[in-house]
């Protein structure tokens, strides 16, 4: 089974991590910026993060044979924060850069004036830099958030199908099927969806045009969960076909829309900036 | 001679501010194998260009290297050479010193930083190379700046390589022969 995971924090992983994802067949994978946990103070923070996405987490996973992409944005909760706000300014830089495949993790959060500006500003970028775009829905009010994200990107002018709407459940997927974007679907241990309901939902709604990721981050979440759904579509019914276009097709399709992505990108390298992961490697 | 080079430098040489957008993706449109110039990659070598290319580079050089990924780090080095900076640059070689990347090492000990680096600054900077196996060759100035003080650095280096059974490196045998001589 090859994956693609469209959809992981892979700087709160250890290097443990991309050892078992690996071995369960993940081959390539999209981190997407977004918050830390804690609040950000300043622009400084987003850009010294902004260049782990692009240089030293690239690194890291090619150690592991995976191919490593990031998606970049000032994400929702932090467009709220003054202190933050001007990255926006920086973005075009780091836009342009080799391993960027989309905009994101940009949309909602508490759905807010100023959301709704760096919404759509940072969609207005996707079009100027030609990239498609990941958008979060919100956790709390997500069927109304989902809806609102519907709308705005209509209004911005970029095509549906170069957009995804991640963290979809069973309330808000019909929408976004109808509107021509992509649907996402984060796979957690205990909220958002799991293996199960996630085989239902593909049963209904058919295997085209759907991400499954395994968003794991900092908080309690499963890196393998790509492969476990993996595994229960086959339980269920499900054609190695049918799995392989979830698991890897589809992602390939999407970010392959930015004209960047480098499957190629897992041969190792000796070392990022003299450190070597493989410690006990080197003399 | 590529397209959207020449649309890149004509856009630069109106509005220097182009390059932040500009210098990143020059890999993708141009590659980035071996040039004609030996040691530069084609994509730096187009790099080059376009910084030559604008009136005001100088003033856009520094947040290129900043914002920059490690080749367009390198890039902004090499450029140093030809777009004068004055002694500006030489905090982004001592910034590239500072790093354990080969790539940024090398291209710091370069033209640049051979003719503006302190006496001890470029010694520790040829030391530096020595001991992350960067061969002598890469390096700029070396004719004109080895001196006693880099020469007994060496020897102790290679003291210290030798005292732990370990190789010296071969290019820096002829330096230390010399002395001897």
């Amino acid at each position: 089974m090859r994956i693609f995971d469209p959809h992981i924090h892979m700087s709160s992983r250890t290097t443990d991590d991309y050892a078992a994802m690996h071995a369960a067949g993940v081959r390539a994978l999209v981190e997407p910026a977004f918050w830390l946990g804690q609040p950000r103070t300043s622009v400084g923070s987003f850009t010294d993060y902004f260049d782990a996405l692009v240089g030293w987490e690239p690194f890291r996973a090619s150690q592991f044979g995976i191919a490593h992409h990031c998606t970049i944005a000032l994400n929702p909760k932090e467009a709220n924060d003054p202190r933050c706000a001007p990255v926006l300014d920086l973005l075009p830089r780091y836009l342009e850069k080799d391993g960027v495949v989309a905009v994101g993790e940009i949309g909602y959060d508490s759905m807010t004036a100023d959301e709704d500006k760096v919404f759509a500003a940072q969609l207005a970028l996707a079009i100027d830099h030609e990239l498609p775009a990941m958008v979060h829905t919100p956790h709390r009010d997500k069927a109304a958030g989902t809806e609102r994200s519907i709308a705005v990107v209509r209004e911005s002018g970029i095509a549906p199908e170069r957009v995804v709407l991640d963290h979809l459940n069973e309330v808000t997927v019909a929408m976004v099927k109808e509107s021509g974007s992509w649907m996402g679907f984060s796979i957690y241990p205990d909220t958002k969806m799991d293996e199960e309901r996630m085989v239902a939902i593909l049963r209904e709604y058919g295997t085209e045009r759907v991400l499954v990721n395994s968003a794991a981050d900092w908080g309690k979440s499963d890196p393998l969960k790509t492969r476990k759904t993996g595994d229960a579509m086959l339980a269920a019914g499900f054609t190695d076909d049918d799995v392989d276009q979830v698991l890897w097709r589809n992602p390939v399709e999407f970010y392959g829309q930015s004209g960047r992505l480098d499957l190629e990108g897992a041969a190792t390298e000796a070392e990022f900036a003299g450190n070597s992961i493989l410690r006990g490697a080197r003399k | 001679m590529n397209a959207w080079l020449d649309d890149a430098l004509t856009k630069v040489a109106t509005d220097a501010s182009a390059l932040r957008t500009l210098f990143p993706g020059v890999g993708r449109r141009v590659g980035r194998g071996p040039s004609d110039r030996p040691g530069w990659t084609v994509d730096d070598v187009a790099r080059v260009r376009l910084l030559e290319a604008a009136p005001g580079a100088a003033a856009e050089m520094p947040d290129l290297y900043r914002y920059g990924d490690a080749a367009e780090k390198r890039a902004v080095l090499r450029g140093l050479s030809v777009v004068d900076t004055g002694d500006a640059g030489l905090e982004l070689v001592a910034d590239a010193l500072r790093t354990n990347d080969t790539r940024l090492v090398t291209a710091a000990m370069g033209e640049y930083g051979a003719t503006h680096l302190d006496d001890s600054a470029y010694r520790h900077g040829v030391l530096k190379c020595v001991f992350m196996g960067i061969p002598l060759a890469a390096i700029a100035g070396l004719d004109r700046r080895t001196d006693e003080e880099l020469l007994r650095m060496m020897r102790s280096f290679a003291a210290e390589r030798t005292a732990a059974g370990r190789d010296v490196p071969a290019d820096l045998l002829p330096l230390l022969n010399e002395q001897d001589a």
